[in-house]
């Protein structure tokens, strides 16, 4: 059998090498160009198996995978666990309420008794910053996802923002995109610049001067180069900065993430930074317009726009499953060095 | 240091795959009903040539797919990573005499692996396999309907079919094993 095997890999001759051995997908800084155009490639696939009558193939069959949620969510945590039963996997779902979480016990003793378990996989959304790397660091056996922790990061989302993208205006190299809200606070939002900035996009951030996040501009923060990102810029007239778009990412104002002051009142802040249909109009034309949700329509989107021909707001929850499908499969196949697979 | 053996010329992967078409339309008397399905990546292009010299002596065309059977293979964890791709087949399966084509036949893994594929997209009325290469050591009790060339190989070499739509040239040739890791 070991023989025959290696005959059947005869596609891995001339169809690309195998993208390196992830074991965890903790954030898109550390995922090159060709990983995320791989992943991209991947999800496109993934897609016609969500057309089919049966959505199910068996590629993760035995595979067990948790969701552990300490955060509200209702799409990303369902995306997971519809990607991961399209392709056969045992998804477990873990909410914080219910939990030994409430009874105390620590995140890393929780995941070291999942892991002990013998699941394969962590799907993990915290309201801390960092805590999947702190998971990721102190498991073995288990990998771990980030589904979203505090202000920090959302690879998936971005992710599949970037398939949204990409299947709409095809190369983004060359291509500028718009990100107006709270970027301060949006993990969408720092996900989004490094992943966008990997497929050779520039990027706008707009939004109050109190609410951008100056370690990404000025250099400083986790992952940031000294000097800031090159290509990020900042312009906080929203009229200015949708001129000649090719896309625009409206994100939430996160009411649970407020510090006092920060945020402007919500009549000035709908006046200056909600994407209406006037702004709307002066991007490119046929410009597209995405939100991660949960939208507060006509505070940072106006109503009008949100269900409009151009949003692809509904594109991106599907295209959000077929990532994470793609992400799965890339995570939990292929071969594993030595040890237990 | 022994190089690579040809085994088929481009003629002859022409002429092998023209004896096919014939024989598809002779087994199924006619076009009513087939469809071609090339499993990635490589059966792709041989399926679409059948389908073309079909249409040079029949006057008429048969629908051609692609199936990718990556998700359906059951090494997933036990050798590199094969990139997915999408899956593309212009009509329904169901009720169809469905042909497989792929480059190689082998331990018939793969042909497993593209029969379920080829079942989770509906119900096909008959299903016929055609490899342009049966190269022995069958580990499954499945055989291809069509067969372009018998070739006896061992264990240790390999078989590689290169057509031109994927690597620039056509031909078959087997390679030992040994020095296909090096290069």
């Amino acid at each position: 059998m070991t023989t025959a095997l290696a005959e059947e890999r005869r596609d891995a001759r001339a169809d690309g090498a195998a993208p390196p051995r992830r074991r965890h997908a903790l954030d898109l800084d550390d995922f090159s160009r060709d990983e995320i155009t791989g992943l991209l490639d991947s999800a496109d696939a993934m897609r016609e198996l969500l057309r089919r009558s049966i959505k199910k193939a068996p590629s993760l069959r035995g595979k067990v995978i948790l969701t552990l949620f300490l955060e509200p969510s209702t799409r990303t945590r369902v995306s997971f666990e519809q990607a991961g039963k399209m392709l056969s996997a045992d998804v477990i779902n873990i909410s914080g309420s219910g939990s030994s979480a409430e009874k105390g016990e620590s995140l890393l003793n929780t995941a070291l008794t999942l892991q002990a378990m013998r699941a394969d996989l962590l799907v993990v959304r915290s309201p801390h910053s960092g805590a999947p790397y702190f998971l990721a660091r102190n498991l073995d056996r288990m990998g771990v996802v980030n589904a979203g922790d505090g202000r920090h990061a959302h690879p998936t989302q971005a992710l599949l923002d970037l398939m949204t993208m990409r299947r709409s205006l095809g190369d983004l190299a060359g291509k500028r995109v718009v990100i107006v809200g709270d970027a301060l606070h949006s993990r969408v939002a720092r996900s989004d610049v490094f992943g966008l900035r990997a497929l050779g996009a520039s990027v706008t951030l707009c939004g109050p001067p109190t609410l951008l996040p100056l370690d990404l501009l000025r250099g400083g923060g986790a992952g940031v180069p000294a000097a800031g990102i090159p290509g990020v810029s900042v312009e906080h007239d929203l009229d200015r900065a949708i001129a000649d778009a090719d896309a625009v990412i409206a994100l939430r104002i996160q009411q649970e993430r407020q510090e006092a002051g920060a945020l402007p009142g919500m009549r000035e802040y709908t006046r200056r930074w909600q994407v209406t249909e006037a702004r709307y109009r002066k991007a490119k034309p046929g410009a597209l317009l995405m939100h991660p949700g949960p939208m507060n329509e006509g505070i940072e989107i106006a109503s009008s726009l949100a269900h409009a021909p151009g949003a692809l707001i509904e594109e991106q929850v599907t295209n959000g499953v077929a990532v994470r499908m793609a992400l799965l499969y890339q995570l939990l196949t292929g071969e594993r060095e030595g040890g237990e697979a | 240091m022994t190089g690579e053996r040809r085994i088929l010329s481009g003629g002859d992967i022409r002429r092998a795959l023209t004896r096919i078409a014939h024989e598809i339309v002779e087994a199924n008397k006619g076009l009513d009903g087939l469809l071609l399905v090339g499993v990635l990546r490589r059966g792709a292009p041989l399926a679409r040539r059948i389908a073309q010299a079909v249409a040079s002596f029949e006057g008429a065309s048969v629908p051609v797919g692609a199936l990718d059977i990556n998700l359906y293979r059951d090494d997933l964890t036990s050798r590199p990573q094969p990139l997915v791709r999408p899956t593309e087949l212009p009509v329904s399966v169901d009720g169809r005499a469905v042909v497989l084509v792929d480059d190689v036949f082998f331990t018939g893994r793969t042909a497993r692996a593209a029969l379920n594929a080829l079942m989770d997209l509906g119900r096909p009325r008959v299903v016929q396999l055609a490899a342009l290469v049966d190269r022995g050591h069958h580990e499954l009790p499945i055989c291809a309907d069509y067969v372009g060339k018998n070739i006896p190989t061992s264990l240790g070499e390999i078989v590689q079919v290169r057509v031109s739509e994927v690597d620039g040239v056509d031909e078959v040739a087997v390679v030992d094993r040994a020095e296909a890791r090096e290069a």
